[in-house]
């Protein structure tokens, strides 16, 4: 059953017509006790969909603890999203609503392998010597 | 090495009491510091720097 309308799916894909690289959704779910991990899933193999260059990788949080521990994802569902690199993205619940919009410029950063930031800010990020963790709490709407 | 996540407020809500999310967008920094609501860029990179500075000391 598809969760994204057609006029969505076909807006998408136009913006993905443009990316540059290769871009993996790596997927974290469980079959037990985890509602909407089922749902993520379909989720963001739908979005998969709208790609040639946006693949899909699912691992079971606990039987794939390699990989976990590789992506550094404690709890799910979650979505890493990795270009040529590991850039540290990750989406944890379902990017449904607004975040969906926050997944697809993920997409296009990463496969840019480019933040869209300014000049001046990619620079004194650059000093950072230390490793920084961003948590953004949002809601659903 | 910086990680960026989204957190979905009502998949988690041990974090939004963890973290007191009274209103979103909220961004925790390296589990410390509280940044409220959306920041034009340099303002978000400011406070970054900062909270990242201040967990030095």
């Amino acid at each position: 059953m598809a969760v994204l309308t057609e006029d969505v799916r076909s807006k998408v894909q136009e913006e993905f017509k443009e990316l540059p690289g290769n871009v993996k959704l790596v997927v974290f779910t469980q079959e037990f006790e985890c509602d909407n991990c089922h749902k993520n899933t379909s989720f963001a193999q739908e979005v998969a969909t709208l790609s040639d260059q946006v693949s899909i990788e699912v691992n079971d949080f606990v039987l794939d603890k390699e990989a976990v521990e590789h992506y550094g994802v404690d709890k799910i569902p979650a979505i890493a999203v990795e270009g040529e690199k590991d850039y540290g993205v990750r989406f944890y619940g379902v990017p449904a609503g607004y975040e969906f919009t926050s997944l697809i410029e993920a997409i296009k950063a990463v496969s840019a392998g480019g933040s869209g930031l300014a000049a001046r800010t990619k620079e004194t990020l650059g000093e950072l010597k230390d490793p920084l963790h961003l948590q953004v709490f949002v809601t659903p709407t | 090495m910086v990680r960026a996540d989204m957190v979905e407020g009502t998949e988690f809500p041990h974090l939004i009491v963890k973290y007191h999310v009274f209103g979103v967008p909220k961004t925790v920094v390296n589990e410390e510091v509280h940044i409220e609501g959306a920041q034009p860029e340099p303002l978000f990179l400011a406070q970054v720097m900062r909270a990242t500075a201040k967990q030095k000391r």
